[in-house]
């Protein structure tokens, strides 16, 4: 009944992007977000897009799964687009009378549009390539250096993996309870506001209590293997930097000297 | 999951036909899709080839209230939909969803109730505060109470003990003889099938693979084993025992049954 969640869906796949380090994977896509942001010109933006497309393609991710992600933050896109066509000064191309639509309004709303695209784009390009467990593990290696400060770094990690982890097993559950309340004759998400909300009770409820029950299960399991936190604990999945890493790596920054070259240029 | 790597086709090539007041036992081994058969017979999953007709009502409808009032489904580990504040309120929330009297409801609940065992105290407790094999009955007197015509139970005795497992189907057994009602039993256990059922229908990988009497499904031992099934230990027994008797039956699949049979060749008079 609920399976249309795609939002950090892992996609297997062989491809290069698929077997590159998920360290590797998170450096690029936050790198270049920021060079998103920096660049505000439209060709510099273009040639964003077409490394955007090409990672795509790569990674043989169909266009499908990138629009399926774009979906929820659709109506933030077509907002941000039309307040930007119609505040922005510059040469009148259509009279609205009340406002006006001008040809530098155009511009800025391609610009502003093609960001969040490519944002949202670019971060789907990691989460489809790399399994959930891989990302977290990254993340902790990469954020090993804030231990130094006392930051709980691998608490963290772990808490994310447990999440992770679990989201597919709460989805399940839900779908079970969903279903074995429809076979009483329950109705979800019928009626006025108030039966709505008042129709998920007999969902919500025995999802919470299974769902203490499962941490209480997960804490004791970990505790009888022994899991005393970070100390002295080893990983199964050693994360090795190879030669597609470095290989991503120096494209990555060749492509974006190019672009941030663009935009400094032109 | 259409059209993403993940698709998988759970069912297919389904020829099934089941008359009223049957007791037909599904088995298969995990994964052989006798659990998304069931969900189809009350609409919680749809087709998408074919046809299916139960009472009379294609599942494919959008009247599916109807055709939930005839088929109970009783899923795996039904104690995990119990919710509400004691049992009893438990109990009576599909018929205030079917929208009946107080004095109905209360009838209707007090006789389910007995069927199954509950006594009153039990009834004003919380759900969370059963035993295990309480919370089972609890959560099935929750759909018993709806009086279906048909009644799926999804591997009932999952996680319960033997005691438990035989109360709950003495329990099933003696409804379906005073009610006559169909009953749709899912399970992996050979033994339970065997002593219950009058007909079984073996699933592998999404199809059926075979369908008829106990004594005609297990006779082809080696064939059930190849996909991951068994015979009930009883008549693994008989046939082990056929090296010294080899004229001993083979059809035997409950302990009496065999208990006769070895009296029988041991020429022990009763």
């Amino acid at each position: 009944m609920i399976r249309n969640i795609t939002l950090g869906q892992y996609l297997p796949g062989k491809s290069i992007i698929h077997r590159a380090d998920p360290r590797t994977k998170i450096i690029v896509t936050m790198l270049f977000m920021i060079v998103l942001f920096i660049i505000d010109s439209i060709w510099a933006l273009l040639g964003a897009l077409i490394f955007v497309a090409t990672a795509y393609w790569i990674s043989k991710i169909s266009i499908k799964f990138a629009i399926k992600g774009i979906k929820p933050i659709l109506f933030i896109i077509l907002f941000t687009v039309v307040i930007n066509m119609f505040m922005t000064e510059g040469n009148t191309i259509v009279n609205l009378g009340f406002a006006q639509i001008t040809d530098q309004g155009l511009l800025r709303a391609a610009i502003v549009s093609l960001r969040v695209f490519m944002l949202i784009t670019s971060a789907s390009v990691m989460t489809y390539t790399t399994t959930p467990i891989m990302l977290t593990d990254g993340l902790e290696k990469l954020l090993k250096p804030l231990k130094k400060l006392k930051v709980p770094v691998h608490e963290m990690a772990m808490m994310m993996t447990i999440a992770l982890r679990f989201i597919p097993t709460l989805i399940d559950e839900t779908d079970k309870i969903m279903k074995a309340q429809a076979a009483r004759g329950a109705d979800i998400g019928t009626g006025n506001l108030l039966e709505r909300a008042k129709s998920f009770i007999p969902i919500l409820i025995p999802l919470f209590v299974s769902s203490f029950r499962k941490a209480d299960d997960l804490a004791i399991a970990m505790e009888a293997r022994c899991y005393r936190g970070s100390k002295g604990r080893t990983s199964m999945r050693v994360l090795k930097y190879g030669k597609i890493d470095v290989a991503i790596l120096l494209s990555f920054c060749i492509i974006c000297s190019g672009i941030l070259l663009i935009h400094y240029l032109i | 999951m259409k059209g993403t790597p993940f698709e998988k086709k759970a069912l297919e090539n389904i020829n099934l036909e089941i008359d009223n007041g049957e007791f037909v036992a599904l088995i298969g081994h995990t994964g052989s899709g006798k659990s998304t058969l069931v969900q189809h017979l009350n609409g919680l999953l749809k087709i998408e080839e074919g046809e299916i007709s139960v009472a009379g009502m294609q599942t494919k409808g959008k009247d599916l209230k109807e055709l939930r009032k005839k088929v109970g489904i009783v899923f795996q580990y039904p104690e995990h939909q119990l919710f509400e504040e004691t049992v009893y309120k438990d109990i009576e929330f599909g018929l205030l969803k079917q929208g009946l009297e107080e004095s109905e409801r209360h009838r209707k609940i007090c006789e389910t109730a007995a069927i199954l065992e509950l006594d009153n105290a039990l009834l004003e407790k919380s759900p969370y505060e059963l035993s295990g094999g309480q919370k089972r009955r609890a959560a099935i007197a929750g759909i018993l109470v709806l009086e279906p015509d048909i009644l799926v139970l999804d591997e009932p005795a999952a996680g319960l003990d033997p005691a438990g497992t035989r109360e709950l189907f003495d329990i099933v057994t003696a409804l379906y003889k005073e009610k006559n009602i169909t009953v749709i039993l899912v399970s992996h256990s050979m033994e339970l099938v065997a002593d219950y059922a009058s007909r079984i229908i073996v699933m592998n990988k999404g199809r059926i693979h075979s369908d008829g009497k106990p004594s005609e499904i297990f006779m082809q031992g080696r064939e059930l084993e190849k996909i991951g099934l068994g015979v009930p230990e009883i008549t693994e027994l008989m046939s082990l025992l056929k090296k010294y008797r080899p004229d001993i039956r083979q059809d035997i699949f409950s302990v009496d049954q065999a208990l006769q049979e070895i009296l029988k060749q041991l020429g022990v008079k009763q």
